[in-house]
C-alpha cells in the first residue's frame, strides 16, 4: 500500500466528501457529452441527502464517481481527506470495500446466491473470518427485517426484499458512507417507505446517506436536498423537517399486510 | 478472499452450468486419457522388447554377417555371405572366452505330418544351441554331434507345432516333411508360452544347422553364429576375440571395417529401446494433440463465461473486489475444470489401458511418471489457457462492467 488511507487532517474541514470543480466528459465517437461540468460540494459526516434532478442532469455520474466506479475527466474528490483520484485500481477497490456501500435501482444482487451469501460477498474481499463473516451477514441481514430470509435465493423474494437485502450487503462492513442511486425506483410507494425508514434508522445511527431520487416524497426523509440540472447544482438546501419514515407508514393504507409480491 | 472459498465458490460456478461443465472436461479428460493410454503402451512395447532380449541368456553374443550400418541397423540377413561354418569352428577352437557355441542357419516353409500340416520357421543349430538358449528337452532327445557332421534328417519340434501336427500321439520318432524332405522328430521342447510381446516361442522348428543348409535353404553361408561367454564378464573379452579371429580369417586391413557385426544384449536392448521410445513418443504426441484441444475448449467456455459473467464482475468490484481476486476466481475455475478432467482422463486412462491389455494382448505399462506428466500437464492447461479469459475479466472497468446488458 503506497498511500496512507488514513484520513490527513491536514486540509480537512470535518468534511467527509470534498468536491471541487468535479467534471466528467464522456466521448461518444466525435460527440463530448458534459454529463457533469463543474460541481463542487460538501457533505459532512452524519448527513442524509437527497439528491434530485430531471433524467439525464448527471446524477448518476456523479454518484459513481462518489463511489470510486468511475473517475472524473477533472476535478478532485476528497473522501476523508484522502484524494482518491491518485489512488491506484487497488487502492479503489479497498475504499469501496471498506469505506463505500453502494445501493442501486437494480439491486444488483448475485442470482442463484442465497440472500446470506450476497451479504457476505463484501467480507469475503477483506480479512474477515469464515465465522464472524456469517454472524456479521446474518446480523445486517437482520437489522433490514429479513431475519427469516437469510437462506432465500434472489427470486424467491419481493422486489422490496431485494432491495434490503442489497442495503444489508451495502452496510455489512459498516462503511462510512452509503450511496443510493433512486434505491425505490422500482418498488412500490409502501415499500419505498419502508426502505426509507432503514435508510434512516441507519442515519440516526451515524452513517452519511446520498440518496438519488425522482420523487419529491421520497426526498421528504432526508434532512439536506441538492437539485442537479445540466451537470451543475442548482440547488443545495436544508430540509430542516424530515418527515419520519416510521410514522409516516402508520398513516398509509394497508392494501394487504402481507404484501410482498414483486 | 481466501484461496480455500475460491475453490469453493468456483466449484459452485461451475455447478451451476453441469452439462458445459461436463462437456468442457471431456475434452481434457479424452486427452489426459489418451496420453496414459498411449504412453501405457509405448511402454509396454518397451517393457516386452527388453524381456525378449533377457530371455536370450545374458551372457549371450550374437556374430551377424555384414558390416555394422549407421543407427545400428543391420542390412538383410541374406546380403552378406561371410560366416562360414569353418569360422565357427575357428571360434570354438581359438577363443578361451567363448563357452558355447552354435552356428545358425534359417528356412522356413510348410510342414507336413500324416494329413496335418502347419507353416512355421526352422532354425538351423549346433548341438550346444540348448545349452546357450537354457532351453530344455521335455521328451525325446537332442540330436547330436554325429547328427550334425552327417547333416542327418532330425528335427526338435515346438510345444506348438508338436500339439499340430500329432493332436493325439507322441512326435518322437515320427516322421514330418519339410518342402517335401522327411525328418524323423526326435524330440520335443518344453513350453516356453508367450513372450512379452505375445509371440509364441513354442513355434519353432531346430534342425541341425548342416542339414537346413544342405537339404532345405541351399544358402552355403550361416546366418548367424550364437555364442555364449564363459561368464558375464567375459563378455567384452569374448567379443574381442571373436572380432581379432574374424578379422584375421577375413583378411581385413588395419583401417577397414568388419564385415561382421557382434551384438551382444545391451546392443540389441539399445536399439529396441530406441525404437520402441520413438514409438512411445510418437504416440504420445498424437495423444497431447487432443489435450491441445481440450485446452482450447477450456479457453473458449472461459471467454464465453467472463463474457456472461460482465455483470457479476461489475458487482463484485463495486463491493471492494480486486482485478486480482477477479483473475484468481476465473483462473481457479480454469483449473478445477481442467483438473478434475485430469484426474478423470487418468483413471479413465488406466482403466483404458488394462482394457486394451486384456482385450488386444498387448502388454501395457503405466508409470508413476506418465500419471504425474498428465497430471502436470492439465494444470498447466489450465493457468494457460485459463489466463487471457481471466485476465480479460480482471481488466474490466468497475463501472463498465456494471452497465454491461
Ligand atoms: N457511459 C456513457 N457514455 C456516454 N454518455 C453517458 C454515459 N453515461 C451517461 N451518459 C450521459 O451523461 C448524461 C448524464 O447521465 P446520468 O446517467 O448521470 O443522468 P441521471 O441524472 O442519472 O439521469 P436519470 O435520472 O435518468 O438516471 C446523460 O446525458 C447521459 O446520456
Ligand atoms: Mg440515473
Amino acid at each position: 500500500m503506497i498511500h496512507d488511507l488514513a484520513p490527513s487532517l491536514a486540509g480537512t474541514n470535518g468534511s467527509l466528501i470534498q468536491i471541487e470543480h468535479l467534471t466528467k466528459v464522456y466521448q461518444l465517437g466525435e460527440v463530448d457529452v458534459h454529463a457533469l461540468r463543474g460541481v463542487s460540494v460538501n457533505v459532512s459526516k452524519g448527513e442524509f441527502v437527497a439528491i434530485m434532478g430531471a433524467s439525464g442532469s448527471g446524477k448518476s455520474t456523479f454518484m459513481n464517481i462518489l463511489g470510486c466506479l468511475d473517475k472524473p475527466t477533472k476535478g478532485s474528490y476528497l473522501l476523508e481527506g484522502i484524494d482518491v483520484g491518485k489512488l491506484s485500481r487497488d487502492e479503489l477497490a479497498m475504499i469501496r470495500n471498506k469505506k463505500i456501500g453502494f445501493v442501486f435501482q437494480g439491486f444488483n444482487l448475485l442470482s442463484r446466491t442465497s440472500a446470506l451469501e450476497n451479504v457476505e460477498l463484501p467480507l469475503f474481499y477483506g480479512p474477515t473470518s469464515n465465522k464472524i463473516r456469517k454472524v456479521k451477514a446474518t446480523e445486517a441481514l437482520e437489522r433490514v427485517g429479513l431475519g427469516d430470509r437469510i437462506h432465500h435465493y434472489p427470486n424467491q423474494l419481493s422486489g422490496g426484499q431485494q432491495q434490503r437485502v442489497a442495503i444489508a450487503r451495502s452496510l455489512v462492513n459498516d462503511p462510512s458512507i452509503i450511496l443510493a442511486d433512486e434505491p425505490t425506483g422500482n418498488l412500490d410507494s409502501r415499500t419505498s417507505v419502508e426502505v426509507m425508514g432503514i435508510f434512516q434508522e441507519l442515519n440516526n445511527n451515524g452513517i452519511t446517506i446520498i440518496l438519488v431520487t425522482h420523487e419529491p416524497d421520497i426526498a421528504e426523509f432526508a434532512k439536506r436536498h441538492i437539485v442537479f440540472r445540466d451537470g451543475k447544482i442548482r440547488a443545495d438546501k436544508v430540509n430542516s423537517k424530515p418527515k419520519i419514515a416510521s410514522e409516516v407508514i402508520k398513516d398509509l393504507p394497508l392494501i394487504d399486510d402481507e404484501e410482498e409480491a414483486a | 478472499m481466501k484461496i480455500l472459498n475460491i475453490i469453493l465458490s468456483a466449484f459452485r460456478a461451475l455447478q451451476r452450468n453441469k452439462m458445459r461443465s461436463f462437456l468442457t472436461m471431456l475434452g481434457i479428460i479424452i486427452g489426459v486419457g489418451a496420453v496414459i493410454a498411449m504412453l501405457a503402451i509405448g511402454q509396454g512395447a518397451e517393457y516386452s522388447v527388453k524381456e525378449q532380449i533377457a530371455a536370450l541368456g545374458t551372457n549371450v553374443l550374437m556374430v551377424y554377417p555384414g558390416a555394422q550400418q549407421q543407427a545400428g541397423v543391420r542390412s538383410g540377413a541374406g546380403s552378406a555371405t561371410t560366416l562360414t561354418e569353418d569360422d565357427a569352428l575357428a571360434i570354438s577352437r581359438e577363443c578361451p572366452a567363448v563357452q558355447y557355441i552354435s552356428p545358425g542357419a534359417f528356412a522356413g516353409g510348410q510342414v507336413i505330418a500324416g494329413n496335418l500340416n502347419w507353416s512355421t520357421s526352422i532354425q538351423g543349430v549346433g548341438s550346444d544351441y540348448l545349452e546357450i538358449r537354457q532351453w530344455l528337452i521335455e521328451y525325446g532327445d537332442f540330436f547330436t554331434d554325429q547328427d550334425i557332421k552327417a547333416a542327418a534328417k532330425v528335427c526338435i519340434l515346438g510345444r506348438t507345432v508338436a500339439d499340430n501336427l500329432f493332436p493325439d500321439a507322441s512326435p518322437v520318432d515320427q516322421t514330418i516333411r519339410i518342402r517335401s524332405v522327411p525328418f524323423k522328430v526326435a524330440g520335443v521342447l518344453t513350453k516356453k508360452g508367450q513372450n512379452a510381446m505375445g509371440q509364441d516361442q513354442d513355434d519353432v522348428i531346430l534342425a541341425p544347422y548342416t542339414t537346413v543348409i544342405r537339404r532345405l535353404s541351399h544358402f552355403p553361408n550361416l546366418r548367424f553364429i550364437l555364442v555364449s561367454a564363459t561368464s558375464l564378464k567375459d563378455i567384452a573379452a569374448a567379443q574381442t576375440q571373436i572380432s581379432e579371429l574374424l578379422r584375421m580369417r577375413h583378411k581385413i586391413q588395419q583401417y577397414d571395417a568388419d564385415d561382421f557385426t557382434i551384438r551382444n544384449q545391451t546392443d540389441l536392448a539399445a536399439t529396441a529401446t530406441a525404437t520402441t521410445q520413438v514409438l512411445t513418443i510418437l504416440l504420445a504426441s498424437i495423444a497431447s494433440v487432443s489435450l491441445l484441444v481440450g485446452g482450447i475448449g477450456i479457453m473458449n467456455i472461459m471467454l464465453v463465461s467472463v463474457t456472461e459473467r460482465t455483470r457479476e464482475i461489475g458487482i463484485r468490484m463495486s463491493i471492494g473486489a480486486r482485478a486480482r481476486d477477479i483473475l484468481t476466481q476465473f483462473l481457479i475455475e480454469a483449473l478445477v475444470l481442467s483438473l478434475l478432467g485430469g484426474i478423470t482422463g487418468i483413471i479413465l486412462g488406466v482403466v483404458g489401458s488394462q482394457v486394451i491389455s486384456s482385450i488386444a494382448k498387448w502388454p501395457t505399462i503405466i508409470t508413476a511418471f506418465s500419471i504425474i506428466l498428465s497430471f502436470g500437464f492439465s494444470i498447466a492447461i489450465g493457468i494457460f489457457f485459463g489466463f487471457y479469459p481471466a485476465r480479460k475479466a480482471a481488466m474490466l472497468n468497475p463501472i463498465d462492467a456494471l452497465r454491461y446488458e
